[in-house]
């Protein structure tokens, strides 16, 4: 292990070890009934946290297989709970059926081949033509598109933009060779750390909400604070990069930005279904969805970013 | 040993969460009736139980479906099925036998009141069963149970299962009254497991 990877190592432990010591004071301290209701589930949050981040790091350190493996579960996850909650009807099964079990695994195998011209085209041509080829040949036409649009569209974010993360270590970028996994370790900091500072800043100062109807827990000051706090983040991790310090707080920005309408589009898609999470998966933040919707679609120009610009 | 692997998967492939919103998860003897969507309906429900339940229950399964070499096995040694007739009833094979033989050794059991599963999410009208086994024994409070989103996972017809996420919701008991007529009880026990159906 060299010494990059055991300051990152000990600086996401260190954080951790600090937001479960919060958590244990906030539990002392705070005693009116709605605030020890948010204490509750900010523990659980921080529990949860430490589960993803011994996955997600323990994958990263084994390799290549073992992360793509990881996000391959992830993505499958996360489209379960998309279809569950969009109408489907029995003549999507077959689909379905392709969809889990076929597609999705074929995405991450394309990375694992380092396939970059089947991996940017299979979910947006192949999957778009097959999907409404096998639900019209079941040969029920009720609601035909909203329903092979939703599959498509579960596809597209919880597969397609989600794997754009772990291409991130197909890159190759001259002069970081070998490093590929610190930039995603970057990405995925960047995007988490983006929402536990927004989370953060809005529960101590939130006044302004930005978009009442669509996500009530979203606000100005939350937004601003958890975002500037993010892009200072990401600039002081620059020496695990291709990039200097100012490129690393204008990828961050970017990251940030995208990972804020992520949360907005998947939470628009919530209010649609009528629900509040997508599923209950990991405690306190609700499903597998609502941990990766920012990034998902964080990934994706991160990635084409740092291909345009640094390859 | 199979038992618990078998409910630790299909939790694990269906996320089958139970929700207790009318009853807790007890040790009384029960009648867990539900809606009947797909062939692994009872699987999950079954699964959906806690363990030391899950030893006092049995579901009630088509002799015609889990009579092979394997779902024979699986139905007489995991689930412990009480196997019933349903293409040649005789007086011989009458089902109501075999079903009041389990609950008098003390067995609780898990019955599909509507009979055959009907294409998507409809409730068909109950079969009188039900009703013969709470006026037999109308001190066992008959549980509604509404397994919801199972037929998306594995439609009538279908083999290959679909990974989708489901619910198991526990309703609050029904109790047969004195002297309460069949269609009268049926309408309840039915409009029960209705009322616990998510909108």
């Amino acid at each position: 292990m060299n010494s990059e990877v055991r300051l990152l190592f000990a600086i996401v432990g260190g954080l951790l070890v600090v937001a479960s010591i919060a958590g244990v004071i906030l539990r002392r301290t705070v005693k009116s009934e709605s605030g020890q209701r948010v204490v509750e589930n900010l523990v659980a949050r921080v529990n949860a946290w430490w589960v993803m981040c011994i996955v997600f790091g323990a994958a990263l350190y084994i390799g290549q297989t073992a992360t793509l493996v990881m996000f391959c579960i992830t993505s499958f996850l996360a489209l379960r709970e998309f279809i569950t909650l969009s109408p489907t009807r029995r003549g999507d099964h077959r689909a379905l059926f392709w969809a889990f079990f076929v597609i999705t695994p074929l995405q991450y195998w394309t990375l694992a081949v380092h396939w970059y011209g089947l991996f940017v085209i299979l979910i947006p041509v192949y999957a778009f033509l097959f999907i409404p080829i096998r639900t019209a040949w079941s040969g029920d036409t009720e609601h035909f598109l909203e329903r092979t649009s939703k599959v498509q569209w579960g596809l597209m974010v919880a597969v397609y933009f989600a794997s754009y993360a772990p291409a991130l270590l197909m890159l190759k970028i001259p002069g970081f060779e070998g490093k590929n996994a610190l930039l995603l370790f970057f990405l995925v900091f960047v995007v988490q750390i983006s929402d536990v500072f927004q989370y953060t800043w809005g529960k101590i100062c939130g006044r302004r909400k930005i978009a009442p109807l669509v996500s009530p827990n979203k606000t100005l000051e939350g937004f601003l604070g958890g975002g500037l706090s993010a892009c200072a983040a990401g600039a002081g991790l620059w020496w695990i990069t291709p990039f200097t310090p100012l490129q690393a707080a204008g990828m961050a920005a970017v990251i940030v930005w995208m990972g804020f309408f992520g949360g907005l589009v998947m939470s628009a898609v919530k209010r649609d279904r009528g629900v509040k999470d997508y599923g209950e998966l990991i405690p306190g933040h609700g499903g597998i969805f609502d941990r990766i919707d920012s990034l998902c679609f964080a990934a994706p120009i991160f990635f084409h970013l740092t291909r345009w610009w640094f390859c | 040993m199979i038992g618990g692997c078998i409910a630790f998967v299909t939790r694990l492939l269906t996320g089958g969460t139970a929700r207790w919103h009318g009853c807790l998860p007890e040790p009384k003897q029960r009648i867990y009736y539900a809606n009947h969507t797909s062939n692994l309906d009872f699987v999950l429900l079954w699964s959906a139980l806690p363990r030391s339940l899950r030893e006092k229950t049995r579901p009630v399964a088509a002799k015609d479906y889990w009579s092979s070499a394997f779902r024979g096995f699986l139905a007489q040694h995991v689930f412990r099925a009480v196997l019933i007739e349903r293409k040649k009833v005789t007086r011989q094979s009458n089902p109501l036998e075999s079903m009041l033989q389990a609950l008098s050794e003390g067995e609780s059991l898990i019955i599909f009141p509507e009979g055959t599963r009907l294409p998507g999410d409809a409730l068909g009208p109950f079969q009188a069963g039900i009703f013969h086994l709470a006026k037999a024994r109308p001190e066992i409070e008959c549980v509604p149970v509404y397994i919801e989103n199972l037929n998306r996972v594995l439609p009538k017809g279908e083999v290959l299962p679909v990974p989708m996420l489901c619910s198991v919701h526990f309703g609050t008991p029904v109790c047969i009254e004195e002297g309460e007529m069949k269609t009268n009880f049926l309408e309840r026990a039915r409009n029960a497991m209705l009322s616990l159906r998510p909108l």
